[in-house]
């Protein structure tokens, strides 16, 4: 389980990014984190991923405390972040050093069939497109069987057709391991696809302000009547969270408070 | 520099020969030989100038009696001589700017501590003229071999020193991210990620270094030496032989091309992945 305790982030410059931001996310959850821009996600992700310390509060994973980029969490960033001067296999296997070579071959031969691009093994990070490098990404988080995954609006550089294929695509691949997602979006239909819940953010400081569990079951149908109420619902508390004259749900009471260790 | 102008095709070298459309036999030469086209009308009009009898060509021999120069100088086996001694002089000015350009500028642009120790006395080096170390290098080490040598090293080392600092100070830092979130050590991090980002830059500043290093080989031989092919300049001023000059320049001009060349070889399989407007190049 992951465990994000009182999570406080205030930069040098002296903006509160984040504050008190306390939730607990099952193993194999999907959670997607949604909220006005600048509100503290990428931060709040950064922090989960250890690659920046939260100035107070604890993140914890099964009651191991992280402080810097740890092998059980993974991250894929809004963009590839593929390297240049490596082959996408080679990008694709990069985390998998520590294996030895044939292994590592296996590994990454299963991993470009399972995000089709098994004829771009070869090819330059420059010569795919935006989809397909961004599926090179992803295959090159989930090589190493992280138990949590962190996707920072992965998909919001893409066109709605590509965007929709790999968030079907993501799903598909979490199935196979299930490890925990938490997906950062600014896309509601994307939120209600993908989550089992959806944390709602509110700005200045950046705060918890209402989570929403989706409970439809997998696949989900874009055009029911039920994906359409919980879109709704989405939509209405994020309107709120932008509204200031809407005053805070105490945030302590929430679920993410029931931590007495 | 103009006498040898085959730059175009050394670009074809580092290109893939995979293009759809490849070009015939003939268009593939039809583009260096362009640039030759204008040293070529020029040398040949000039040749022409001095046959007719137009001009005598003492101050400025035709193309046939600078080449009928530079068999000579072959014949004889002077030529190998001085190419040697030159050659021999910039390789290891070369390899020692280098160097040093290459572990100061790397330190200086991975430990911001040293930066702040080390950059502003270098830079401050640079701003002086580089030959006016020539009288002091002579007094310290001799007219020989390692005043000329140092005096070389000392070209290379700027532009190396600053390439290399200049590469690793604006490394990517998303991408250096991606290299922390799979948590590689100091030095795999080195390895694996600031290695290969700084190279494309870092082959520059040698090129740059080289050239550098060309200029100064002549410096070093026109303030005394018995051999080398800046001997042979101020031979041929000294004795009114402009044909052995003019030799000297066009032998100056082929080695600095065919060393950059070399260079670029050399990393061309290292920069397959760049994707850049154009391949990469030296000054
Ligand atoms: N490195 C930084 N230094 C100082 N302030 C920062 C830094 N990074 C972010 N901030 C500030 O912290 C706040 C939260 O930023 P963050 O990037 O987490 O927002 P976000 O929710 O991801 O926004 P978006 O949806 O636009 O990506 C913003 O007000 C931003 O200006
Ligand atoms: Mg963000």
């Amino acid at each position: 389980m992951l465990a994000l305790d009182r999570v406080s982030k205030t930069y040098p410059n002296g903006v509160a990014a984040l504050a008190r931001f306390s939730a607990e996310i099952r193993q194999g959850e999907i959670i997607a984190i949604i909220g006005g821009s600048g509100c503290g996600k990428s931060t709040l992700l950064r922090a989960i991923a250890g690659l920046d310390r939260a100035s107070s509060g604890t993140v914890t994973l099964d009651n191991e405390a992280i402080a810097s980029p740890h092998a059980k969490i993974g991250i894929i960033f809004q963009e590839p972040r593929l390297l240049p001067w490596l082959s996408v296999a080679d990008n694709i296997g990069f985390g998998l050093t520590d294996l030895p070579a044939t292994e590592r071959r296996e590994k990454v031969v299963r991993a470009l069939e399972r995000v089709g691009l098994v004829d771009k093994a070869q090819a330059w990070p420059r010569e795919l497109s935006g989809g397909q490098a961004q599926r090179v990404a992803i295959a090159r988080a989930l090589v190493p069987q992280p138990e949590v995954l962190l996707l920072d609006e992965p998909f919001s550089a893409l066109d709605a057709f590509t965007r929709r294929d790999l968030q079907d695509h993501l799903l598909d691949l979490w199935a196979d391991t299930r490890p925990t997602l938490i997906l950062v979006t600014h896309d509601v239909d994307e939120a209600v696809v993908l989550a089992d819940r959806v944390l709602v953010m509110r700005p200045r400081p950046g705060r918890l302000f209402d989570q929403i569990e989706i409970n439809l079951a997998r696949p989900r149908d874009r055009n029911s009547p039920l994906f359409e109420n919980f879109k709704r619902s989405v939509l209405t508390s994020l309107d709120r969270s932008l509204d200031r004259s809407v005053p805070d749900r105490d945030a302590t009471q929430g679920p993410g408070q029931a931590m007495w260790w | 520099m103009t006498m040898v102008s085959d730059a175009p095709a050394l670009q074809q070298t580092s290109e893939p020969a995979d293009n759809a459309a490849a070009p015939s036999r003939a268009a593939r030469y039809a583009r260096p030989l362009l640039g030759i086209l204008l040293p070529l009308t020029l040398a040949l009009g000039w040749e022409l100038v001095v046959w007719l009898g137009w001009s005598n060509g003492r101050l400025v021999p035709p193309p046939s009696r600078v080449f009928a120069t530079i068999a000579e100088l072959a014949r004889s086996g002077e030529l190998v001589r001085h190419i040697a001694a030159t050659l021999w002089r910039v390789s290891l000015g070369f390899a020692f700017g280098v160097v040093a350009g290459t572990l100061l500028g790397a330190i200086s642009g991975y430990w911001s501590l040293a930066r702040r120790l080390l950059d502003p006395t270098v830079q401050a080096l640079r701003a002086i003229p580089s030959l006016a170390w020539v009288p002091l290098f002579i007094l310290w080490l001799g007219i020989f071999e390692t005043s000329k040598v140092a005096l070389i090293a000392v070209g290379v080392f700027f532009p190396v020193y600053l390439g290399v600092m200049g590469a690793i100070l604006i490394v990517d830092r998303k991408i250096v991210e991606v290299g922390r979130t799979f948590r590689l050590s100091g030095f795999a991090m080195i390895r694996r990620i600031l290695l290969p980002a700084v190279l494309p830059a870092y082959v520059v500043s040698l090129r740059v270094g080289l050239g550098l290093g060309w200029m100064f080989v002549v410096a070093a031989e026109l303030i005394g030496a018995s051999e080398g092919l800046g001997y042979l300049l101020l031979d041929g001023q000294q004795l009114g032989k402009p044909a052995q000059i003019l030799a000297a320049i066009v032998i100056f001009a082929i080695l600095g091309k065919l060393t950059d060349w070399l260079i670029e070889l050399a990393a061309a399989p290292f920069l397959r992945w760049q994707d850049a407007f154009g391949p990469a190049k030296g000054a």
